[in-house]
């Protein structure tokens, strides 16, 4: 059975588990890695990857500005704001 | 006329009501919305809505109507969205935690679009928290019930979106679709659902789950009221670059035109879909009554194979969880989101914030993702999943050679009831077995109400049509509808 390294993995994720999580989360996902597994069989030899369904590539548009919104309303929902810009908390002591 | 002699008439039926000066707006969205005050709290189909805004559109739409100046022929209709769907100072919640507060600074470009035909833009639905789950119970904001049976679920996840519709508490409905989360719900509770053709309707608005398998759609009381819809919905966006320029053309008349006119279609039935184990004898006995009109009306029925049909689910929920991990990235603390008050430094923010706003279901996808992309992994999940959305495309493209339409079930079994599976998240995934594969092919595809199993519970079909064939899809739906009355079928509530 294939093992995911929970606490590593959700470390690259920024997610914060409890124990309870990492060990929920560890058993099922075992369990869903194990179905998974019927892929690794599969002959793709000369296959090209499909990233996604559409025909389309490359779009591309004239580099034109157009109105945006203003520091007001960007703003409006960050957890915390001071002059026109998002408060975090100290990140260089 | 009373709330619930309108609440179950079709989005069209209702236009042409308007347009006779037989109904005002305003006496249609009262309707609506007393009648979803009476049910929601049974239902809980809506997360909110704001009756005043609601009714001053309506006001806003008679006074044009009266000046003769209606917006186009859905002008005064309500039309209510899944909580995913961007509306300028409106929660914009996706049923998470994350996003309790959340504020959205901007129409979507289905918003606008609907705006400027003269709908009436109201009312937030239900969903499973940022769009992931089969059954709208990883709402931050409790389930939703099938207005069909409140025990059970309406599936998910834009449950809310159609038990909305279903409980004719809005005439019209938008939902998003990535996995089946239009088609199976619609089936769930007895309606038409939709998936537009990937790059048919604009995403700009839609908040990401998984970009390459996203797509909104409509749900209706019929094929006319969702041919319609897609007509106000679709059209190239220069906000999204995956949005195609195709033509759009008045689907709603031409597929009458081809009923008429056309010759009977030939309907591909996947082999493999018949062979599983897990399809309940009531779909399946559903299946064959279909299969039997259609053959009634002079369609020939064909058997063809998608022999990569077993590899859609681990293929699907390798690439949702991966893009997923991805998008969600962006839910971080720091610039719009639920911000953790014991973070202990900046760094920490990210992982207190991300840990406290989402659910238990967004919390496995989000690793699940990260794990499939991650060094030493990549190539053995994410790109062998990639590599096999390949022959999956391939099987379609093959029976498509053959037939005009693919036919299936849009379900393995009926609606199920509430809390049955939310613990076992393998099964949960297995319900989509009939509807990922339209998003891993970007094909559009429609789910047709069909009948009832026991317990009056709704059975659903799904028709699958090649890139940009929706007029086709309709057409199959309609010569379907014009045979049989599942649709106008309606829930004792």
């Amino acid at each position: 059975m294939e093992h995911i390294d929970i606490g590593y993995t959700a470390k690259l994720a920024r997610l914060e588990l409890s124990k309870d999580e990492q060990e929920l989360y560890s058993a099922q996902l075992g369990r869903i890695l194990e179905y998974f597994h019927v892929l690794s069989s599969v002959d793709t030899s000369g296959v090209e990857p499909t990233a996604h369904a559409n025909p389309l590539h490359n779009v591309l548009r004239e580099d034109v500005a157009v109105p945006g919104f203003g520091a007001g309303p960007a703003l409006a929902n960050a957890p915390q704001q001071r002059e026109d810009q998002v408060l975090v908390p100290r990140v260089i002591e | 006329m009373n709330q619930d002699s309108l609440a179950y008439l079709p989005a069209s039926k209702l236009a042409r009501l308007l347009a006779s000066g037989e109904l005002t707006s305003v006496e249609l969205s009262r309707s609506v919305l007393e009648r979803a005050e009476h049910l929601n709290a049974q239902v809980n189909a809506f997360l909110g809505w704001d009756g005043e805004d609601l009714m001053a559109q309506a006001e806003a739409s008679d006074k044009r109507r009266k000046a003769d100046k209606a917006l186009g022929f859905f002008d005064g209709i309500p039309v209510a969205l899944k909580n995913n769907i961007a509306v300028k100072g409106s929660l914009l919640t996706c049923g998470s935690r994350m996003l309790e507060n959340f504020v959205s600074p901007y129409d979507a470009t289905v918003v606008e679009r609907m705006k400027a035909a003269g709908m009436l833009v109201w009312g937030r639905l239900n969903m499973d928290e940022f769009a992931m789950g089969s059954s709208t119970e990883t709402s931050y904001f409790g389930s939703t019930a099938n207005p069909w049976d409140l025990t059970r679920t309406p599936g998910g996840s834009s449950g809310g979106s159609a038990a909305a519709l279903a409980a004719g508490m809005s005439p019209i409905t938008l939902g998003s679709d990535t996995g089946g989360s239009i088609r199976q719900p619609a089936a769930f509770c007895g309606i038409y659902g939709l998936k537009p053709t990937y790059g048919r309707v604009s995403r700009y608005g839609l908040v990401a789950f998984a970009s390459s398998l996203d797509q909104i759609g409509p749900f209706g009381h019929c094929v006319e009221d969702v041919a319609r819809m897609m007509e106000v919905l679709c059209g190239v966006d220069p906000k999204d670059s995956s949005s195609y320029p195709a033509p759009v053309s008045p689907f709603h008349a031409e597929l009458e035109l081809a009923l008429t006119g056309g010759r009977p279609m030939v309907l591909g039935l996947p082999v493999e879909y018949f062979k599983e184990d897990g399809l309940d004898p009531a779909v399946r006995r559903a299946m064959d009554e279909v299969v039997a009109y259609y053959k009634g009306i002079g369609w020939q029925i064909k058997d063809v194979s998608l022999p990569n049909s077993h590899l859609a689910v681990p293929t699907y929920y390798v690439i949702a969880t991966a893009e997923a991990s991805s998008n969600l990235a962006r839910f971080d603390g720091i610039r719009y989101t639920h911000r953790s008050e014991s973070a202990s430094d900046a760094v920490d923010v990210y992982f207190k914030s991300r840990g406290e706003g989402f659910g238990e279901e967004v919390k496995r996808r989000i690793i699940l993702g990260t794990f499939v992309l991650s060094s030493g992994y990549h190539d053995a999940y994410y790109l062998k999943a990639q590599l096999v959305r390949t022959l999956i495309r391939n099987d379609f493209s093959k029976a498509f050679g053959e037939v005009d339409l693919v036919l299936t079930p849009t379900t393995p079994s009926p609606a199920f009831v509430r809390g049955e599976r939310i613990t076992d998240p393998l099964q949960m995934y297995l319900n989509d077995i009939y509807t990922i594969c339209p998003n891993l092919t970007g094909l559009p595809a429609i789910s047709v109400p069909c009948g009832f199993a026991s317990q009056n519970l709704p059975v659903g079909f799904q028709l699958i049509a090649p890139h940009f064939e929706e007029v086709r899809l309709l057409t199959a739906a309609r010569a379907y509808e014009k045979g049989n009355d599942w649709h106008t079928r309606h829930p004792a509530l």
